[in-house]
């Protein structure tokens, strides 16, 4: 019992750096991802670049992608001698960075969804109406889109959770990584998996609750009348 | 260029050979874990679809737990853990010395106990998906329980499940090289090991970033053709074929 609570404090230390990683990359990575989904929807080469990169970054695992970013990009000269290189040469920076690029991956492909989803009448109205352009995208398309889309970027954002355990492996001490240290340390793997899941069946729990939370407040039409 | 194919390729320098195994313990240890995965998965569906309240709790339990908890966890509780029972369990039965998993069977394990449970959702919905009427039409027949199961149910069950299970697929061959942190020389490890040994690590990431887009490209075009396979006794509307 004594050895359970121990583990638990220790594995709470890492719990900000999880979420930093996760917020930090869900961010960035849903701006990227808009903007992939966007150009996806467009004609010509843009489009064709998006369609190759979510075939790489979803054929591929999100572990070697941090490998090839973090060990990968030093091998050439251009890289370690430019501008980029004081964040590419710090893993936070490079987990980073493979966590956003990976995310805005799945996430052009949920909001491309979304995006589909939105009926033609609709565009139609607007466009009757005088609205073009960003306006359009803004007043109409995009709330109709994202509110078609959050389920299904809830469950990434629970999948991003996740991934960030990865992290660990090149040497961040997030919940996984303590929980490395400390089975490495003791070779009690059951009771500090305990203690590591909870945490994160915790944050993943909470996280799905707030996300449906936010869906009830943009659904206002689906919502029970009260009696 | 020609000095990369040196590096990749099958000459006395290259690390060819090495890779080409690599992709073929990759291939193992995902089938491998595939099968296990599909194995949890039935037991998972069949308990959340029991009468029985005790099977469906313990298959919701299952499925909230291991699908809302990193797969890295899973598999250090099977590398570390599957030692510390088997030695605690072999000192029971009067054995001495360690005991422990290899990493192969950490691997299978550990990765077919996470794809069990996104499979048991995918067989559960595919169960559902059948229509009641056939079921009704087979006992009506006078078909037995067996009969009906491997007639009706499991062709029905798995034409609507192929669509999910290629996408578990492609999930346990991405998640396969988590197992390269047990040491198994699968693509990943041999990568890693091959960046590490020489001074062109980009090369090597970049060539495994290209091997495992071989592997969920081609494998993503056999369940197309097994969709399309499936799909050949429905109705269907024109270009609706996978």
């Amino acid at each position: 019992m004594l050895f359970l609570a121990d583990t638990m404090v220790k594995l709470l230390a890492g719990v900000p750096l999880t979420l930093e990683l996760t917020f930090i990359s869900v961010e960035m990575g849903a701006v990227l991802a808009v903007l992939l989904a966007v150009l996806r929807a467009s004609v010509g080469v843009g489009a064709l670049f998006v369609r190759f990169y979510v075939f790489a970054l979803r054929g591929t695992p999100l572990l070697l992608q941090i490998f090839l970013i973090y060990y990968g990009l030093g091998q050439f000269a251009f890289v370690r001698h430019g501008l980029l290189w004081p964040f590419l040469r710090q893993p936070f920076w490079c987990a980073i960075l493979a966590l956003t690029l990976n995310t805005a991956a799945y996430g052009s492909e949920i909001i491309r969804g979304g995006l589909q989803s939105v009926p033609p009448g609709a565009v139609e109205a607007a466009r009757v109406s005088g609205m073009s352009g960003v306006l359009l995208y803004r007043r109409i398309i995009l709330p109709l889109a994202i509110r078609q889309a959050l389920p299904a970027y809830g469950n990434e954002l629970v999948a991003m959770v996740k991934a960030t355990s990865l992290a660990s492996i090149v040497t961040l001490m997030e919940i996984s990584g303590i929980a490395y240290a400390i089975i490495s340390e003791t070779y009690r793997a059951l009771e500090v998996f305990i203690c590591a899941g909870a945490l994160y069946l915790l944050i993943n729990f909470l996280l799905s609750r707030a996300v449906a939370a936010l869906e009830t407040w943009l659904t206002p039409h689906l919502r029970q009348a009260r009696v | 260029m020609s000095s990369y194919l040196r590096l990749i390729g099958f000459g006395p320098t290259g690390w060819g050979e090495q890779l080409l195994l690599a992709a073929l313990m990759t291939l193992s240890v995902s089938a491998a874990a595939y099968v296990t995965g599909l194995v949890f998965g039935t037991l998972g569906a069949w308990g959340k679809l029991s009468g029985s309240v005790a099977a469906r709790r313990t298959a919701e339990f299952y499925t909230t737990v291991v699908r809302g908890i990193p797969e890295l966890l899973v598999i250090y509780l099977f590398y570390f853990g599957g030692s510390q029972g088997l030695t605690g369990l072999a000192r029971l039965l009067g054995q001495s010395g360690f005991w422990g998993l290899n990493a192969f069977m950490v691997g299978t394990l550990a990765v077919g106990i996470v794809a069990g449970a996104y499979q048991t959702e995918v067989l559960r919905a595919a169960y559902l998906a059948v229509p009641a009427g056939e079921i009704e039409a087979a006992r009506a027949v006078g078909m037995g329980r067996l009969l009906m199961l491997r007639r009706i149910l499991f062709p029905r069950v798995l034409r609507f499940a192929l669509p999910g299970m290629g996408n578990v697929w492609q999930q346990v061959l991405k998640e396969s090289a988590l197992i390269s942190v047990t040491g198994l020389a699968e693509i990943l490890r041999e990568i890693h090991i091959g960046a590490g040994s020489t001074d062109r690590p980009f090369d090597f990431y970049i060539t495994g970033f290209m091997l495992y887009l071989l592997l969920t490209t081609f494998s993503g075009f056999v369940f197309r053709g097994a969709e399309g396979w499936s799909l050949k006794g429905e109705r269907q509307v024109v270009g609706m074929r996978a």
